[in-house]
């Protein structure tokens, strides 16, 4: 009921200021889908709320001398400069004040580190500008990649609603189950974050985080990377898709389905076009923002493909770049990313993409021969 | 060619040198104090510039202006540039100008490291600026460069940045010393430490925090430059190393860094309130012990820029409960200044306006930093617009403000004239509204959920970037007028008595405006 009250009285303050509250004018934090979220926005607003009757005290004092206390009304300066009572008053009564705000928010943070026991355990792995997720126990793995078209981002054509915050495959969770994140990074430190769950941990190389949560409603939560982490930053969102239990695990099936066919590709014989058609869709999603579509690059951060030595020359060289990344730059490892037919489907594109007419072949199986002679 | 006459007098007060060289080589401390304050200026201008461009890219969603590369390298050295370039030394100016001169000392202890220290700031800057014009780009890891973004992934110029940053480092040390040399010896006869200015307090304790935390700067990033340049792995978890550690060393530095942008503007602000209220301060004694407090604190609350790191339970606690203390400490200082005004007898001059807007708008800025103390929400704030609309509140009319009050408070005591008090209070109101335009409504798009660093955005977000925009290019503008105003000042206006305010106190004001070029060359009495 307080929060009800709050959250109305705080609207109808930022609505005198903003004028009109509509999808453009977004201005404080939803109350959120979890039993956490709405915790940590009561303890936004009870924080809120104590700052401003705060505020009201004491710029009432400062206002009311400025107006009242005015040479130019022949205000006459007193001569007092100390009084201890007051000072221990005003020292005591915030420090309560704060004890006060400390023991909400300490229950409820001790509730948030409680990441035991859960029913659904997902790895989350930032890249350079990605996010993976991989259900632990369950064999299903993906990326997930912002979907937002480019020309939408260069205006050049109308933005949509989910502009910068939807992806080609969002996170699939069950509502109603405990489901623990366990966050970590293949590269830079990035930042893990939905706020309708308040759930925001860091991603970082070498750890391996945690973070839980319990949704109550199905729906699409949309978050973002809210770590710096290099060029495109802007644009690694994160999507939460929360289903019931019964569509999740139809879900998952199909997941699970579609992994052992793709399993199967493996050690499909793959012609040139056919692996030209896959390498170019693995390209534009993983490579492009980089190496661009056209495989000029961005030197001297992101070299051009596009008559490069090893995109012309160096069949061994290429793979090994491709599977182990290039240590001391920005170039990732795409062994954990990829499969083996992406990666010699992008490979072999990379070779015969732009003029590199080098008519080179790289199979699944080249990928898998060279994996094992490591 | 009356200057040769006057070497016949031995005792005959010298006046400066002549010619270009007088700067190079000056050891007074009222020409390296206004060197310190026309440089920081020059990088207020350099600084603003670079928002004036984050700001113009941010106006609307989509890339319209910059890439995301160039995007970064301006907020990053936005940050760098505003930070160790324009609000330090400006604090350093002051302290130069003005601490000889309320302690009755006659220069600087040390004057020859005096000069030292400003004329590395230039090479420390165009250092830093170069790398903006090298192959790669300059710094675009943000102004708190963490590893390994700054390490394995920086653009070559990294190194050039990092060599920036120790010259500078270096400049604050020697610039700290030097102050700490001359409070505690250079006192008149009975200025007790109690009897300090406020400023000069404040200004006291500051120089301890940057020697205590400058070297731990250096520290981070002579790691950062072994890791990029000679195999080690401090800070790469490949290697066995940190990257966490970078953070705790980082703020470790970074957390009393910020007191130490605020601190001297505190000091500030106590000497202008009671001169324009025309009665004393009100709790001296607390004030001095409410800045240690604070100073104190600042060093052990740093971990709570790093609450989404994924530190343990205890940790969370201790350090939230030690944040929120600090408003403790703070709260004393707001009550003190608005009891000073109360019941005084107030005008509202410039240094004036600007010293009410510190406290009214340093208390907000100080609110958000309350809720940001509260772990649990910090996880919804953390690394959103509302940081960034929460430490520009606490430093555009924090430090920035507290620079301007103190620049028209003493602008008649260094140039001899009274500045345009017209041209002073538009500059003020321009100021007060455009930057509350712009920063204002970062509170409503980080809230929304608006991560900051970012150069486009969802349409969510797109109307209060507007306003915060327009809001931005006023703010400013602005700042040229500022120029004006001292400029004009300079050259001319209505003479100034040496004390032009009737409230003001202190030593600073018994000596003739302008200030001679050597002051209190015999030590005056203090009762």
């Amino acid at each position: 009921m307080l929060r009800h009250a709050s959250a109305w009285l705080s609207g109808l303050l930022l609505l005198t200021l903003s004028g009109t509250v509509s999808a453009g004018w977004g201005f404080n934090m939803a109350p959120g889908v979890t039993e956490i979220s709405r915790s940590v926005f009561d303890l936004h607003m009870l924080i809120f709320w104590i700052c401003v009757v705060i505020g009201v005290i004491v710029f009432g004092v400062m206002f009311w001398s400025m107006f009242m206390h005015r040479k130019s009304r022949g205000a006459v300066p007193a001569t007092f400069h100390e009084n201890i009572s007051v000072e221990v008053l005003w020292t005591v009564i915030p420090l309560l004040i704060l004890i006060g705000m400390a023991v909400p928010a300490t229950k409820t943070l001790i509730e948030i580190y409680d990441a035991e026991e859960s029913d659904v355990d997902i790895m989350i792995t930032g890249y350079q500008w990605r996010w993976q997720y991989k259900y632990i126990n369950e064999d299903v793995s993906f990326l997930s990649n912002l979907s937002t078209p480019r020309d939408q981002i260069s205006n050049q054509v109308d933005k949509g609603e989910n502009y910068l915050l939807e992806v080609d495959e969002p996170l699939v969770v069950p509502i109603g189950q405990k489901i623990r994140f366990l966050i970590t990074s293949a590269d830079v430190i990035h930042s893990w974050w939905v706020p309708a769950l308040a759930v925001k941990k860091d991603a970082i190389p070498g750890f391996v985080n945690e973070a839980w949560t319990r949704i109550e409603e199905p729906g699409i939560y949309r978050g973002q990377c809210t770590e710096l982490c290099g060029r495109d930053h802007a644009f690694m969102p994160v999507v939460v898709d929360a289903r019931t239990q019964e569509d999740y695990d139809a879900w998952l099936a199909e997941k699970k389905a579609a992994a052992a066919a793709e399993a199967e590709l493996r050690d499909k014989e793959w012609s040139l076009a056919e692996l030209m058609e896959r390498g170019e869709r693995v390209y534009n999603t993983n490579c492009a923002a980089c190496h661009q579509p056209d495989g000029s690059g961005l030197p001297p951060a992101f070299p051009a493909l596009k008559g490069s030595d090893i995109a012309l020359n160096d069949i061994p060289g290429h793979i090994d770049i491709v599977v182990n990344g290039k240590p001391g730059t920005s170039m990732a490892s795409f062994d954990g990313q990829l499969s083996e037919v992406d990666i010699a489907a992008v490979i072999t594109y990379e070779r015969n993409a732009w003029g590199n007419d080098t008519g080179d072949v790289v199979s699944p199986l080249d990928i898998l021969n060279f994996k094992d002679g490591q | 060619m009356s200057a040769v006459i006057d070497h016949h007098h031995a005792d005959h007060a010298h006046g400066p040198a002549k010619g270009p060289m007088r700067w190079v080589l000056t050891t007074n401390h009222k020409d390296i104090g206004s060197m310190y304050l026309w440089f920081s200026f020059a990088m207020f201008l350099l600084g603003g510039t670079m928002a004036m461009v984050i700001r113009a890219e941010l106006f609307q969603p989509g890339l319209q202006l910059v890439v995301p590369e160039f995007f970064n390298q301006m907020t990053t050295m936005h940050g760098l540039i505003m930070v160790f370039g324009a609000v330090m030394p400006a604090f350093v100016g002051l302290a130069n100008w003005m601490i000889p001169m309320m302690i009755g000392a006659p220069d600087m202890a040390l004057p020859r490291m005096n000069n030292f220290s400003f004329w590395l700031l230039p090479a420390a800057f165009g250092l830093l600026v170069s790398t903006l014009f090298m192959e790669g780009g300059g710094p675009n890891f943000g102004w708190t460069f963490y590893a390994p973004l700054s390490t394995t992934y920086a653009p070559p110029s990294v190194t050039f940045f990092i060599f920036a940053i120790h010259l500078a480092g270096i400049s604050s040390i020697m610039g700290a010393i030097n102050i700490i040399a001359t409070i505690i010896n250079l006192r008149a006869p009975g200025m007790t430490l109690m009897k300090m200015p406020l400023f000069v307090w404040t200004w006291l304790i500051t120089a301890f925090l940057l020697i205590a935390v400058m070297p731990v700067l250096a520290g981070v990033v002579t790691m950062m430059l072994m890791d990029i340049n000679f195999g080690t792995s401090f800070f790469s978890a490949a290697g066995g190393g940190d990257p966490v550690m970078f953070q705790h060393i980082f703020w470790f530095f970074g957390h009393p860094e910020v007191y130490i942008m605020i601190l001297p503007a505190f000091g500030a602000v106590s000497q202008i309130i009671p001169a324009f209220a025309r009665k004393p301060l009100f709790g001296y004694t607390s004030m001095v012990y409410a800045t240690a407090a604070i100073a104190f604190l600042s060093f052990v609350v740093w971990a709570h820029h790093m609450f989404t790191v994924g530190i343990p339970l205890t940790g969370e606690l201790f350090f939230m409960y030690a944040t929120l203390l600090i408003a403790v400490p703070t709260g004393v200082k707001v009550f003190n200044w608005v009891s000073t005004m109360f019941r005084g007898s107030l005008t509202f001059e410039a240094p004036m306006l600007f010293a009410i807007a510190f406290v009214i708008l340093f208390t907000i800025g100080g609110f958000s930093g309350l809720m940001l103390a509260i772990a649990p929400a910090d996880f919804q704030y953390h690394d959103t617009y509302f940081v960034v609309a929460h430490f520009h509140y606490v430093l555009v009319p924090g430090a920035i403000f507290g620079i301007f009050a103190s620049a028209y408070y003493w602008l008649p005591k260094w140039t001899g004239h009274m500045y345009d008090e017209v041209l002073a209070k538009t500059h003020f109101w321009m100021s007060f509204i455009g930057m509350n335009l712009a920063f204002f409504p970062m509170h409503f798009i980080g809230l929304a959920g608006m991560p900051r660093r970012i150069p486009d955005y969802n349409m969510m977000f797109a109307n209060f970037n507007m306003v915060s925009s327009i809001g931005a290019f006023m703010f400013g503008a602005t700042q040229l007028l500022f120029l004006f105003i001292v400029i004009k000042c300079i050259k001319g206006g209505p003479k100034a008595a040496a004390k032009p305010w009737d409230g003001a106190e202190g030593l600073e004001w018994t000596v003739a405006s302008p200030a001679p070029y050597h002051t209190f060359s015999t030590p005056p009495e203090v009762k």
